[in-house]
């Protein structure tokens, strides 16, 4: 059945009507109130490398697994080579010649590769056909396409950049012409990118055709032939990679919105309270995702981290928060020197005087099925806030929760609902409130305003003016260019985990910023 | 022949006789686990399996039809573990103590409604039992210094289902191992996820083993009440299924190396009945409390770590798909 695909993918004739290698019409999918994809129409040319680029959470991966049959769209069609293709789930998929590469590898760690390419696609009972057959594949694409890959080692013990070879030759093993990579690069690094990249061009001269997810600019312009932008779940343009431009991809990225207008206390800056020197840090997979950042918060101080998400902010606000450990350089908050040989967890910053509003409340911000009450004394459970002694001192935990909504508005007012059944503006006013009332030297805050509605989007402007007039240094990561133009004194910019930018708010406008989250290094444009 | 190697054959013969349901129960909780599913329902399939023999083969007169009735039972419940923690994502422990307490409990009330014997049933005549098997020649070689009393001692006279639970050791490792089927199990167990985007049904495969798992337990319990014993007693597995659980975990989830364990645990069962009462130098008579306990501090020795680390398939006790 993989044949006929494959024939009919090669055999069409090259003429300018030949039928999209796939197309969508209409599709939308919802989870819950969430709109993940709004009416997709796209179109994807045979024998092409086609970019989706969007931010993260624009709906990028939901429209592959809806395309990979692992979703179910809840409205629209999918075309593949000219007709309607029901794909329900993703041996469907694969039938009609679709191969895909996972984000997160789909494969058994404890098998060898040659188990992995065979697994789901194995001809007889006894395997010896299959093992045969599986050798040869693996051999040829070796030959065709430079997936070099040694058949008989164990995934676990391949590095990343081979596992996700394998990855690609089981997405093709049954003859699929149409290859989805989503977010392929993440994990690797610039020498398995450029590999890659290679083996995606070969594979596109071959006639194949392929779709590249990701939310990296220079990879869109280094490898397509055409791009889409995604977002929050639309499909906002369509490009021919050649005509278009990294600032142009950015802003339509990002895209413009309305200024909020604050009013921004006058303050007289103090000294820095945050002295970040050389700072790197490098996760577990080895890929250094902070390269080297130079910059400091004084007291009374917004800086704003900008950048396209995913280049290195959400690393950042965990190593300032003690979360994750600096693996070079060092950090000075008030006077008290951090370096990767003498790490302090996130206790010990909070006792430093940080307080971290986290990007994810839902994940670290919250304890979702907790009350108000108790996730109000979050990491200050051990201090005087849950009071003395062993046992939680339940009075004085309510009398602080109900300070705290009665400060921060929160609504309903009252700390006795489960953390779940707050809205996010209010969600996101728990935490805040629970931070700031530690009174810190520095606070850390990540999308202040991610999924919080625009009444409370103005409260929590006006608290952490606020906070900026009492002298708190504050250092914000957002990925909405505008608030950092509203808030911040300062806007500094990274691109790959890069400092690509730093401007004062004066000296800093959408289009020079944008050049630098695309990449282009302050001054050079 | 001296009679020290005497005592030795007789408690190899019986170390196999001991372990033959343990094997079956092993190579079931492997095939189950392997695929991701808990099995610590081997006990209570194993007593339904039992039962059912005991019962369908006073009432026909027929071991076969015991046999059959075993695993269908045994299988039936297997089935209901499946729908409980695959198709409904069921917490897989829970499950599996439901079922070792329903067991435990209809085999009993069953058997008074059946039997009026207080969960017993009548006694079996000899053509309703699986009987031992006389290998050809073994009376003739008996003679032979050690190897006849070795063949006709230990390997010959046993009935057909300790030759069944010998030949599943082989026959596991040979599905788990060298077929699709064999890969696909193991694949699940690890990865549904991978599974899953190979276009494989992570619950049509993990139906697929608990089914198997289901088989091997009936006739477990078969073996139990109408080939080596003569009748179904009530609690007759007697902790059997869980001592083949954690023969799985020592044996690493393989089959051989499982096969190993529960020889061991055989032969120290084995070992105690014959060793009680028995003058042994230094401990002075063995005390038989003691040796009755031996088999289950063993396993909670082995099991608190003796034997290196056992990595268990990294998707066992999870149901697919996650979150949701």
């Amino acid at each position: 059945m993989a044949g006929e695909v494959t024939e009919g993918g090669a055999s069409a004739p090259s003429s300018p009507l030949k039928p999209y290698a796939l197309e969508t019409c209409g599709i939308s999918k919802s989870f819950g109130e969430v709109h993940a994809n709004r009416n997709i129409d796209l179109q994807i040319s045979t024998g092409s490398i086609h970019g989706i680029i969007g931010e993260n959470g624009a709906g990028k991966s939901t429209l592959m697994n809806i395309l990979y049959g692992l979703y179910q769209a809840d409205r629209g069609e999918i075309l593949i080579n000219g007709e309607v293709a029901k794909i329900t789930n993703s041996a469907a998929a694969i039938k009609h010649g679709i191969g895909m590469v996972h984000q997160h590898f789909m494969l058994v760690d404890l098998f060898t590769v040659l188990e992995n390419v065979m697994l789901g696609a194995e001809e007889d009972f006894a395997l010896t056909k299959s093992v045969a057959s599986t050798r040869a594949l693996i051999s040829r694409m070796d030959k065709d396409y430079g997936l070099t890959v040694d058949p008989d080692t164990k995934i676990a013990d391949l590095p990343v950049g081979l596992q996700q070879r394998v990855e690609i030759i089981k997405a093709m093993r049954g003859g699929q012409r149409i290859l989805i990579l989503d977010e392929p690069t993440g994990v690797l690094t610039p020498q398995e990118t450029e590999g890659l990249f290679a083996i995606l061009r070969a594979l596109r001269d071959e006639g194949a055709t392929i779709m590249l997810i990701t939310h990296k600019l220079q990879e869109i312009m280094a490898l397509t032939d055409q791009v889409s932008v995604m977002r929050q779940g639309e499909m906002v343009a369509h490009r021919a990679t050649a005509v278009t431009s990294r600032e142009e991809l950015a802003e339509l990225m990002v895209g413009r919105k309305v200024l909020l207008q604050v009013a921004k206390p006058d303050v007289v800056m103090g000294a820095p309270v945050l002295k970040a020197e050389n700072l790197r840090y490098v996760d577990d997979n080895g890929v250094e995702r902070i390269k080297g950042l130079n910059f400091d918060v004084r007291a009374g101080e917004i800086l704003s981290v900008a950048g396209v998400s995913g280049n290195g902010q959400t690393e950042l606000l965990d190593v300032l928060a003690g979360i994750l450990p600096p693996s070079g350089g060092s950090m000075t908050i008030d006077g008290t020197k951090i370096t990767a040989e003498a790490p302090v967890g996130p206790a010990g910053m909070r006792d430093l005087g940080v307080s971290h509003v986290p990007e994810d409340r839902h994940r670290r911000g919250l304890v979702l099925p907790f009350d108000g009450l108790e996730n109000s004394i979050l990491g200050f459970q051990d201090g005087p806030a849950a009071g003395e002694g062993f046992a939680m001192d339940k009075g004085a935990i309510a009398a602080r929760a109900q300070r705290h909504v009665e400060e921060f508005d929160v609504r309903p007012p009252t700390a006795g609902l489960r953390a779940a059944q707050y809205s996010g503006g209010n969600q996101q006013k728990l935490v805040l409130a629970r931070e700031i009332d530690a009174a810190p030297k520095l606070l850390l805050i990540g999308q202040p305003t991610r999924g919080v509605d625009i009444g409370a989007i103005e409260f929590i402007y006006e608290r952490l003016m606020e906070m900026k007039a009492q002298g708190c240094a504050i250092l914000m990561v957002s990925v909405e260019l505008e608030e950092a133009l509203s808030l911040s004194d300062r806007i500094l910019v990274m691109s790959n985990g890069e400092q690509t930018g730093m401007v004062n708010r004066e000296d800093a406008d959408e289009k020079s910023l944008g050049l630098m989250m695309a990449g282009i290094e302050e001054g050079a444009a | 022949m001296s009679d020290f190697l005497f005592q030795l054959l007789l408690t190899f013969d019986a170390t196999l006789r001991v372990a033959a349901p343990l094997i079956l129960c092993g190579m079931a909780g492997i095939f189950s686990e392997r695929s991701g599913v808990i099995d610590i329902g081997l006990e209570g399939k194993m007593l339904a399996g039992a039962f059912a023999a005991a019962a369908a083969a006073v009432m026909t007169g027929s071991p076969w039809l015991g046999l059959f009735a075993a695993i269908g039972v045994s299988v039936c419940l297997s089935l209901l573990h499946g729908f409980a923690c695959i198709t409904h994502r069921g917490n897989q422990v829970i499950s599996g103590l439901a079922i070792n307490i329903l067991a435990s409990a209809l085999t009993v009330t069953i058997g008074i409604a059946l039997f009026k014997r207080g969960g017993n049933t009548p006694s079996l005549e000899q053509d309703m039992r699986f009987r031992p098997i006389e290998w050809p020649l073994a009376e003739t070689l008996e003679s032979v210094p050690l190897l006849g009393p070795i063949y006709s001692g230990v390997i010959s006279g046993h009935n057909l289902l300790v030759y069944v639970a010998l030949l599943a050791v082989p026959l596991s490792a040979w599905l788990l191992f060298r077929t699709s089927f064999g890969l696909r199990i193991r694949a699940v167990g690890e990865s549904p996820e991978a599974v899953d985007s190979a276009g494989i049904s992570v619950y049509v495969l993990r139906y697929k083993a608990v089914i198997l798992a289901g088989i091997l337990c009936g006739i477990a319990g078969a073996y139990l009440s109408i080939a080596h014993g003569g009748g179904f007693g009530r609690e007759m597995s007697a902790g059997k299924g869980y001592i083949a659980l954690a023969a799985v975990i020592f044996g690493k989830w393989r089959p051989v190396p499982t096969l190993m364990a529960c020889l061991l645990f055989g032969f120290l069962d084995a070992a105690t009945a014959r060793l009680q009462g028995v003058e042994l130098p230094i401990i002075g008579e063995a005390p038989t409390e003691l040796m009755l306990a031996l088999p289950y501090i063993l396993t909670v020795v082995l099991l608190a770590g003796f034997i290196g680390k056992a990595t268990p398939p990294k998707n066992i006790g999870e149901p697919y798909p996650k979150g949701k």
